[in-house]
């Protein structure tokens, strides 16, 4: 044994320490791990930036800068409160739209589709997301935006036209037709996470409801919904942050005028649509910062309903990988 | 269940939960249908519409002033292409090399902050990269350039690249990697040929995913690369691109800018389509193997 040691063959395979032993191996670490700080670098780069851009707008607006709404860029004054309003509203608009719809579409696709039907209709749902932002836009102008002038808002209109949310002439393009596009285009993010949440949901317990004599449906409530409260939450959160900044769609279908008024069919503004609209135009120094600052509000909105929408679907995923 | 019960008011309370259950599920079948239908009536539009302006002349000619007949969108779909490949050269190779680093080296405080980095770069609205190209690049540059589209593209595919990446490398079965070192492989080595190697396909699904997303990005090159009515003969001149095209001519007024538009909303869709019907069968393919 010791004879067999002492050959130099067998010793060069035996451990030399923790260190890694090929200066090859040392290198590619090495490479690859400044890689990953470039990266990270990046995003650091990005918010100094993005901030150094808007400082001159908050040095000169202060807080009016988000209080305010009047957006002259001849005049040099800036108040955001306009794009704020309509992105808030488009996108709340959007999510109550998406999320009956979304959670609709989960639970038919996992519980009560056949499976070729379920993998057929789930196919056309996810292929909904791939398709760019800006076909959803031109799909609004030529298609839905002409269906909600004519058909759509005098319907509403004949039946809660009395509502002011639901007055004003139809012009086709405005906050309502963004909040319809905007529900499109969250409904496949908000059902598939949904799906991936009633997944989670072991299958004893939908046996346990049905086995107690429930209904598909009481099944369905009971032992599905019941019970992914908080993943539907997280889910629509983070449909949410999606909405927000949504840019193209929004902006070829919203009428793009800033301004807040009563009516949902009233044309409106919202903070991505502005900064596509305007930023390659701007002139002034003063029209770029007020842009990039109604753009590192929309960075940091996004940021935190992101990050939110995470911490909650992490949590729900960890309660229930403690339970199974 | 369709077998009679014993009680009388039993069944009549039992029937009224059977309609409840049928009544939820027609208003989740309904409610289903709603959802896919805007996704048939994109693709019945895209190509009504579409495919009547679908010319050769379409492929080769440039834009021409509206009216004239025989205008083409040929430099928005170099210049795409053009930028998605510039992109490309950097951020494929980066992509894959960070979400190497995340799956066989990822556990000090390097990794976990890059993969919060990327979960954030990823749900940063795209448009909020073009901000940081226009800073980053086109000022400097003083002027717009495909440089700048590319790198907003470049951007937003890293992140996607890395986390792929990362998810489909974490697949390669630890047994594997041990039996390359035990043989004396330089780890470098082990992770190139045999991780990397291994995992091709699915590296290639991840990577089709991220060229389909960035294709169909307009927002964030609408101030880097901004547009051209011609050719754009230097990578650091205003260039074209086919979802800014589409943009364009979708606001204008007039007819035979919508109609090239809906031409362009074709080819568009159908490339990013096929980019994921191909990634979707390479998945299946690989999910059949293994089972």
């Amino acid at each position: 044994m010791e004879q067999l040691l002492a050959l130099p063959i067998v010793r060069s395979f035996l451990p030399q320490g923790r260190k890694e032993i090929h200066l090859g191996d040392r290198l590619f670490y090495l490479s690859l791990k400044s890689l990953s700080v470039l990266i990270i670098l990046s995003l650091c780069a990005l918010v100094y930036l993005l901030w150094g851009m808007a400082t001159p707008a908050f040095a000169k607006f202060g807080w009016g800068f988000f209080t305010t709404s009047t957006w002259n860029p001849v005049t040099e004054a800036f108040g955001s409160l306009a794009f704020i309003y309509g992105t808030v509203v488009s996108s709340l608009l959007g999510l109550l739209i998406a999320t009956p719809v979304s959670i609709a579409v989960a639970l038919f696709l996992n519980e009560v589709a056949p499976r070729p039907v379920g993998t057929v209709l789930g196919f056309m749902v996810e292929m909904l997301a791939a398709i760019p932002s800006v076909v959803f836009g031109i799909w609004g102008v030529f298609s839905l935006a002409p269906w909600v002038r004519a058909t759509l808002q005098p319907a509403i209109q004949s039946y809660a036209g009395w509502l002011p949310i639901f007055q004003g002439p139809p012009y086709g393009v405005g906050m309502f037709t963004a909040g319809i596009i905007l529900a499109i285009m969250i409904t496949p993010t908000i059902s598939s996470i949904c799906r991936e949440v009633f997944r989670t949901i072991p299958f004893t317990v939908r046996e346990g409801a049905l086995a107690l004599g429930g209904t598909k449906w009481e099944m369905m409530k009971m032992a599905i919904l019941d019970s992914s409260r908080s993943g539907i939450f997280g889910a629509t959160v983070l449909g949410l942050g999606r909405a927000f900044g949504e840019t193209m769609a929004v902006t070829m279908v919203i009428g793009n005028r800033p301004q807040i008024s009563a009516s949902l069919f009233a044309p409106a503004q919202t903070m991505a649509s502005i900064i596509a609209n305007e930023y390659a135009e701007a002139s002034s120094d003063m029209h770029h910062s007020a842009l990039a600052a109604v753009g590192l509000a929309l960075f940091l909105v996004s940021l935190l309903f992101n990050g939110g929408a995470r911490f909650v679907l992490w949590r729900t995923d960890r309660k229930f990988r403690s339970r199974a | 269940m369709n077998e009679p019960l014993p009680s009388f008011d039993l069944q009549r309370f039992d029937g009224r939960r059977r309609w409840k259950n049928r009544l939820a599920i027609v208003v989740l079948t309904l409610l289903t249908t709603l959802a896919v239908w805007p996704f048939v009536s994109i693709l019945k539009y895209v190509i009504e519409r579409g495919y009547p302006a679908l010319t050769w002349t379409l492929f080769t000619n440039l834009p021409k002033p509206v009216g004239e007949a025989g205008g083409g969108i040929a430099n928005a779909l170099v210049g795409s292409i053009t930028m998605v490949a510039l992109a490309s050269v950097v951020g494929i190779p980066a992509g894959i090399f960070a979400g190497a680093y995340l799956s066989e080296f990822g556990r000090g405080k390097v990794a976990t902050t890059l993969r919060f980095t990327c979960d954030l770069l990823v749900s940063v609205p795209s448009i909020i990269i073009g901000l940081f190209a226009y800073t980053l690049i086109v000022i400097p540059m003083k002027g717009f350039s495909a440089y700048a589209g590319a790198f907003a593209m470049l951007m937003i595919q890293v992140p996607m690249v890395t986390r792929t990446t990362e998810e489909i490398l974490k697949l390669v079965p630890q047994h594997l990697r041990e039996a390359g070192l035990a043989l004396g492989i330089p780890r470098w080595k082990v992770i190139l040929r045999i991780v990397l190697r291994g995992s091709l396909s699915g590296l290639t699904t991840g990577v089709m995913l991220a060229l389909a997303r960035i294709l169909g990005e307009t927002a964030p090159l609408l101030f880097t690369a901004f547009n051209n009515r011609f050719w754009s003969e230097k990578l650091n001149q205003p260039t074209a691109s086919l979802p800014v095209l589409i943009y364009t001519y979708a606001i204008s007024p007039f007819d035979d800018w919508h109609a090239q538009a809906w031409a362009a909303a074709l080819v568009l869709v159908l490339f990013v389509l096929l980019l994921n019907v191909a990634t979707r069968l390479i998945l299946g393919r690989r999910a059949d193997i293994r089972h």
